[in-house]
């Protein structure tokens, strides 16, 4: 929620001075920066990062995950909410200097515990303390240099911060374009020298940008930010052009154009693989695993809102079943079918599961539901893991040896004609990444449809109407039990989908990949990505595992493995807080969980005083009486 | 739903930019680097993805007879069957260490690690080319991540070898993709029996021709700790618990066999769960048959709680309680707890051995470990890593020459030949012979008597049983 | 009464006949695991009904089933300390705060590193229940803060949000928390000292000897729990949080502070759990950052299983939960020849329940519902 989400009135009242502050306010920024700088620092984030280096010998991840507090802080203390009827000022002086003084008692908290690194020790309850995050605070350098250091950068940035209220919106979104670039590139370094292999001249403009196998070069990052900067300029005015254009287009011969544009979807995403490395596909295959699930449990959790934490269940039988009906060395049963015919009876043995776990649940109250799923996830797992099942599924020792999917479709002779279908002459086997992104985006392909369809569909529309007030549902003739089912099942195809390519892909398969934190993993992508928004969840599984990491991936950033779950955490609770409605918010959604209006009517009844209006946007009467 | 605006906008960029691409791309990604100047068939491509299996150990392949002919020239290993790799005068030889070097694991794969930096460290140049292991890959101790490790490490075609893993599961998904690429992996710390062979002769199904390591086989261990309890001992029941990993079950299960094998009775076999605190029900379960002798190869905090909560169940009063490697740590042996109980593990007392490749003794690397870390390592194979990479170290060697252009030319498949050919090899854990399964451990198992929780070094060093190959 | 009007209305559907085969079924399941084992009992494993389900059945003797009892109860009772601060959460504001087992896991870890300190200091040693009331009062008062501090940040915004919401945001509360532990602290298990002699004798006469600790811990439970519905029941604080239990507005009309009655909640249930943590470290010797997890979804089937809001009930809900736990596997996987049946103890504990919840969805003992929920 921005502060220009509300209609600003044409004249603003002049600014207000410098010292005119809501004290108490900033103070508290300020120690909610300091206290978040120091937990930070003690988890160990900043020296277990500061191998990931952004921009040569100047700037590393480790850094990086302190610096971008004091900033976001500075910009946050500055934020203003403006109700229809409140006196509107001008932007200046107050809030550089707002942002300054949140900088500044964050680095003082800072420097306190540079001080404290130094004459103390507390190693024995908080293993981080210790030298190493002395010498990354001080840079190697004295305590006193380590405060100065700290001071001056906070302050500065918390500074820079407010400034980003002060700036016409080009310029912050310049800087925002420059930052979000340099390191975007940074980040995604691996990707990028994989791209560039082989492409004509494009390898050595890679290799002048990157410093050998770390970071950017100094040259590089501001030859990147002046590329950004004029990509806003010029190319984001192009851009809005030509979607313009699009839009129009669309609405003239709206047929045409769709059709247009899923060819040139497919297109790209048949040539794509053919490009990329194998390190790039490998890491698609990953994404794409969690866009399948994270779509799955989107029609479960975000549109017929069953909060469905035993999700990983349906992908364990999908994995599962594939192992045992694939697996030429499976214990007990073992048909050593083909991947593709094995598929069919995994949607078969997806759809029991669906029933069998859905049936008891369905009619429980939401949050018996959800324990009562988690529940049922790890019974599956418990029951797949014990020597009492081993003898069908491994046990402990999983199952070993399962082929990859076998894309030669042909080869198999139609009965009666006696035409023999043409076998591939290429070898499309084995767990070649690129080969098993073919299957995964086959699957994605399915899902995506699938939700599109179902969303606006009658099915679609009765699962909406259960999530909004099943009660209400019921009354306007909607079977909520039939809805509910169908929704499960749907979902449980999705996964065992996923499930199914997963074991083909990772050719083994343990029970400990199937664990309540995957569950968890896809929920946070589904509420990050925004609930019942499929853009939104592909965004969400791009972003999330993409970068930080799957619960058993690595993402691009590998250095965050020890702290992708606190991250996610962090995320859930704050995305819950101030954007429950997601990244890409579903329209209908996010009108549902709108609080502005809300905040406007208690605003006029005089039950939120001007200040609390500002600092506590979304407190007490932020939220609709449910 | 439509899909948004954006979204299009998003894809179509990514189209003309995947266009633009294949404008400008090089359709055919070459394995090897520089196969034309050492003359080799050229369909290796092809022909690495299918032919590893079966072929790799024999050098009698016809077409790439003139290749054998120009490397004897300078006396290096292999017949370019694999491919090679071509390292540019000023550039590094690149090795890779996979190790479970974050999370829960993590007190086993950075000992490895640490153990692979030093070895390559103390080997120094090859031909006069540096060597590197890069940064550490992790292998998360788990399938998915040793599937992505894998990748990572195929995907850069200057790579001559791997290090690791630090887990059984992440190899047994890893090493497929490694060995098809014609490359050699070895792992210290790897036990599970699916990844070589049966010990008799047979391959296991997921044995793949470019694995090996250095660390023994869990039937060993199992073996080593049935002969104890059954001939030291005396004893003739036993049960055995582990927790759902799939090193621990295949230690207990290796062990059953063996016990029975020798004569025992099975007297329960089950396992607790991890998290588990509470294990009465669990050995009430084991204490219904009354067994003279309990295994129980697991870690702690589960291990802590089973020694801590035997005594108080009956039935078990006095079972004499086993465990394995896993609980040959500080965690469990400053428990009192631990009193009393006989642990197996790889023989660590590498005392003065020396590693032959490098010339430094145990107690030296040792040593420098603990500057190095700051601690002592928190894991027993540290050493079994560094015999490893200096083991591949010398296979790179010797499959390596110098070519007209000053350039390093490896061989993959002489790696493998080496390898599969070492016998005798002096290391730090002792004796090295590679069987024809890539068992290259020294196999040698030690049982200690752990009696006082207040000096565990004691513990460590009461040697009462030793199992080494016939 | 539009319960009762649903329900007669609404006609038989495929799924009510699959519910009533699925309780049947566990029910049979039960009852036939029960007869078995009473068979292998009495007439003996040697019988061909025990021999032909399981070969290798071995007659239970009392020792071990009374070590399973006492064992599934003082667990179950630890289940129960938690169970209560899920209830009166619930009761209260309507939703289940997930993280409450991570509240628990803060009080088992703050009490470690206390007892540790204290243990250097040697006042451990020499003076054991000075030392472990110190260690009380400071996991206590941590856990107090934590709950605390996680209502005004994490729920307090989002009251009046649509139900799934503050359950979506204990999640990431209780991840945070869980992976904050690990980073702060490090990862894996930490043992708590080694408690005096005489606290670890066994106690009681011949038949029934039990270890101290685990008397230690059934006792404190019990007085908490006596300490608590003296409160909610005799003090005034009690009776506003009963009043705002069933209904805010009208609490907030008769003068009651609302929001401090929902903070007064929020600690007690959190000082339960810290007793609760350092109980379970006095029982088990070791914490790891994971010690929350598993045990607080438990203690919420368990305050689901004994009638959610009903503060009694959570207390018997754990005892049953901790008690068939331990001893269902033994009862009745085993006389039923599933080898390895221990290993399956976590799945018994859900599965009791979803029985509990198919058979009677109030749970044992009924439920207290607030008027938000009867809507």
């Amino acid at each position: 929620m921005s502060d220009t989400a509300m209609s600003a009135p044409a004249d603003l009242a002049p600014a207000r001075a410098p010292l005119d502050q809501d004290w108490r306010k900033v103070v508290n920024y300020g120690l909610v920066l300091g206290l978040a700088l120091v937990f930070i620092s003690l988890t160990g984030m900043p020296d277990g990062l500061n191998s990931r280096v952004i921009v040569e010998p100047w700037l590393s991840m480790g850094y990086l995950s302190l610096m971008w507090l004091p900033f976001a802080i500075g910009f946050a203390v500055t934020h203003e909410q403006v109700l229809e009827g409140m006196v509107q000022h001008k932007r200046g002086a107050r809030e550089l200097f707002a942002g300054a003084v949140v900088g500044l008692i964050g680095g003082l908290c800072l420097s306190l515990l540079v001080y404290l690194l130094d004459t103390r020790d507390l190693s024995d309850p908080l293993v981080n303390w210790n030298q190493p995050l002395l010498d990354f605070l001080t840079r190697d350098g004295s305590v006193g240099e380590g405060v100065l250091l700290w001071v001056g950068v906070s302050t500065a940035l918390g500074l820079f911060g407010g400034l980003m209220r002060i700036v016409p919106a080009l310029g912050s979104r310049l800087v925002r374009a420059v930052i979000l670039t340099v390191v975007g590139a940074a980040a995604m370094e691996a990707l990028i020298d994989d791209l560039s292999e082989g492409v004509w001249k494009l390898e050595g403009v890679v290799e002048w940008l990157y410093h050998p196998r770390e970071g950017l070069e100094p040259a590089g990052a501001i030859a990147l930010a002046i590329a950004a900067a004029f990509v806003v300029l010029w190319l984001g005015r192009q851009l809005k052009k030509g979607g313009a254009v699009y839009n129009l287009a669309r609405e003239a011969q709206p047929l045409a154009v769709n059709a247009v544009s899923v060819v040139a979807v497919a297109a790209a995403a048949i040539l794509l693989p053919i490009f990329l490395g194998r390190l790039t596909n490998d890491l698609l295959v990953n994404v794409g695993l969690f866009v399948l699930l994270a779509l799955g449990l989107n029609i479960v959790v975000g549109l017929a809102g069953i909060l469905d934490l035993g999700y990983v269940a349906f992908y364990a039988v999908g994995g599962y079943s594939v192992a045992i009906l694939t697996s030429p060395t499976s214990p007990g049963i073992s048909p050593t079918l083909p991947f593709w015919l094995a598929i069919f009876i995994v949607v078969g043995m997806a759809t029991l599961a669906g029933l069998f776990i859905g049936a008891p649940v369905i009619r429980m109250r939401g949050d018996y539901l959800a324990i009562v799923t988690l529940g049922f996830g790890e019974i599956i797992r418990l029951t797949v893991r014990s020597d009492w099942a081993s003898g069908l599924t491994g046990g402990a020792q999983g199952m070993l040896s399962i082929p990859g999917p076998d894309l030669n479709i042909g080869g198999w002779t139609l009965p009666l004609v006696g035409w023999t279908m043409p076998k591939l002459e290429v070898d499309l086997m084995g767990t070649n990444p690129q080969h098993i992104l073919y299957v995964v985006m086959f699957f994605v392909a399915i899902a995506i449809y699938v939700s599109w369809r179902l969303e606006n569909s009658r099915i679609g529309r009765a699962w909406m109407a259960v999530r909004e007030d099943e009660s209400v549902a019921e009354a306007m003739g909607i079977n909520t039990v039939t809805a509910k089912l169908q929704a499960f099942v749907v979902g449980a195809i999705l996964a065992s989908f996923a499930g199914a390519v997963f074991a083909a892909k990772v050719g083994s398969i343990f029970e400990s990949s199937f664990k309540i934190l995957v569950s968890i993993v896809i929920l946070v992508i589904v509420i990050v990505g925004g609930m019942g928004r499929i853009a939104g969840v592909v965004a969400g599984a791009f972003v999330l595992v993409g970068i930080l990491g799957g619960p058993n991936q690595p993402g691009l950033m590998a250095e965050f493995s020890e702290y992708k779950l606190l991250i996610y955490g962090a995320l859930l609770v704050w995305m819950m807080l101030k954007r429950p409605e997601g990244l890409i918010p579903n329209v209908r959604r996010s009108r549902e969980l709108h609080q502005e209006e809300f905040l406007q009517d208690a605003w006029l009844r005089g039950e939120v005083d001007r200040d609390e209006a500002g600092s506590e946007a979304t407190t007490d009467e932020g939220w609709a009486p449910a | 739903m439509k899909l948004s605006r954006k979204l299009m906008m998003l894809l179509a960029v990514l189209l003309s930019f995947s266009l633009i691409a294949a404008a400008c791309g090089d359709d055919e990604e070459t394995v090897t680097d520089n196969t034309d100047d050492t003359d080799t068939d050229t369909d290796t491509d092809t022909d690495t993805d299918t032919d590893t299996d079966t072929d790799t150990d024999t050098d009698t392949d016809t077409d790439t007879d003139t290749d054998t002919d120009t490397d004897t020239d300078t006396g290096s290993l292999g017949d370019g069957s694999l491919g090679t790799i071509t390292v540019a005068p000023g550039e590094e030889v690149q090795i890779r260490s996979l190790n479970a070097i974050t999370g829960e694991v993590a007190f086993l794969g950075i000992p490895n690690q640490v153990g692979i930096e030093l070895a390559v460290s103390h080997y120094g140049d090859i031909h006069g080319f540096a060597v590197t292991s890069g940064a550490g890959l992790d292998d998360l101790c788990s399938a998915e991540g040793g599937v992505a490790a894998a990748q990572q490490i195929v995907a850069d075609e200057q790579v001559a070898g791997v290090i690791g893993t630090s887990c059984s599961g992440a190899a047994a998904a890893a090493a497929p993709l490694i060995s098809d690429a014609g490359l050699a992996m070895i792992s210290g710390s790897n036990t599970s029996p699916s990844l070589t062979s049966d010990l008799q002769g047979n391959a296991n199904e997921n044995y793949r021709a470019g694995y090996y390591r250095t660390a023994h086989n869990d039937l060993f261990q199992g073996a080593a700790m049935a002969d104890f309890v059954y001939n030291d001992l005396g004893l003739t029941t036993a049960a055995a618990i582990h927790d759902g990993d799939p090193y621990t079950q295949g230690l207990a299960q290796a062990f059953m066999d063996a016990f029975t094998a020798l004569g025992g009775e099975n007297a329960g076999f089950t396992s607790v769960a991890k998290g588990d605190t509470d294990m009465v029900p669990v050995l009430t379960e084991i204490a219904g048959a009354s067994p003279q002798a309990l295994f129980f190869p697991i870690f702690p905090p589960e291990g802590n709680f089973i020694a801590a909560q035997a005594g108080g169940v009956s039935g078990l009063e006095d079972t004499q309680l086993l465990a394995a490697d896993g609980l040959l740590v500080d965690n469990f042996m400053e428990d009192p707890a631990s009193e009393g109980i006989y642990m197996s593990g790889p023989d660590v007392r590498f005392g003065t051995n020396v590693n032959e490749s490098t010339g430094q003794t145990a107690a030296d690397v040792l040593a420098e470990y603990e500057t190095v870390q700051g601690e002592p390592p928190s894991a027993a194979f540290w050493g079994h890593s560094y015999d490893a990479a200096a083991m591949l170290l010398d296979a790179i060697a010797a499959a390596s020459q110098v070519d007209a252009d000053g350039n390093l030319v490896i061989d993959r498949a002489g790696i493998r030949e080496f390898l599969n050919g070492i016998s005798g090899y002096s290391g730090l854990i002792g004796t090295i012979n590679c069987d024809a399964f890539g068992d290259c451990g020294s196999q040698k198992i030690t049982i200690v008597d752990h009696t006082d929780s207040g000096d565990i070094e004691a513990g460590k060093a009461n040697v009462v049983f030793e199992y080494a190959p016939a | 009464m539009t319960a009762a009007i649903r329900q007669r209305v609404r006609p038989r559907t495929a799924v009510d006949r699959f519910l009533t085969f699925l309780r049947f079924a566990l029910t049979a399941l039960v009852v036939f695991g029960l007869f078995a084992f009473l068979v292998q009992q009495f007439v003996g494993p040697d019988n061909p009904l025990t021999r032909f389900l399981n070969e290798d059945a071995n007659r239970l003797d009392w020792d071990a089933f009374r070590g399973l009892l006492v064992s599934g109860l003082s667990q179950g009772s630890m289940y129960g300390l938690i169970a209560l601060g899920y209830s009166m959460v619930y009761g209260v504001l309507g939703f289940i705060n997930f993280a409450h087992g991570e509240v628990f896991m803060v009080g088992a870890m703050t009490g470690l590193i206390t007892s540790n300190k204290l243990f250097e200091a040697g006042v451990w040693d020499d003076a054991f229940p000075v030392a472990i009331l110190i260690a009380v009062l400071v996991s206590t008062i941590c856990a107090t803060l934590t709950a605390v501090l996680m209502e005004r940040i994490a729920y307090r915004p989002l009251r009046g949000a649509p139900r799934l919401i503050p359950l979506i945001t204990s999640i990431g509360v209780s991840f945070f928390i869980q992976n904050t532990s690990a980073l702060l602290l490090g990862p894996g298990a930490k043992r708590y000292p080694l408690l005096p002699q005489w606290l670890r004798d066994d106690r009681g006469p011949t038949w029934l000897r039990i270890g101290g600790q685990k008397i230690l811990v059934i006792v404190v439970a019990a007085a908490a729990m006596a300490a608590l519905w003296y409160l909610v029941e005799r003090t005034k604080t009690g009776k506003a949080m009963r009043a705002v239990a069933e209904d805010k507005e009208i609490a907030s009309l008769m003068g009651i502070d609302v929001d401090r009655t929902i903070v007064t909640t929020f600690a007690i249930g959190g000082a339960m759990a810290g007793i609760a943590g350092i109980l379970w470290g006095i029982l088990f010797g070791s914490v790891t950052e994971f010690t929350g997890f598993l045990p607080g979804i438990k203690a919420f089937s368990a305050a689901v299983v004994g009638g959610i809001g009903n503060l009694g009930g959570a207390m018997a809900g754990g005892l049953t939960l901790g008690g068939s736990e331990s001893l269902a596997p033994q009862l009745i996987l085993e006389p039923l020849g599933v080898t390895g049946h221990t290993q399956l103890k976590d799945a018994v504990a859900f599965l009791v329940l979803i029985y509990v919840l198919l058979v009677r969805p109030t749970g044992l003992f009924g439920e207290r519902l607030s008027a938000e929920d009867r809507a």
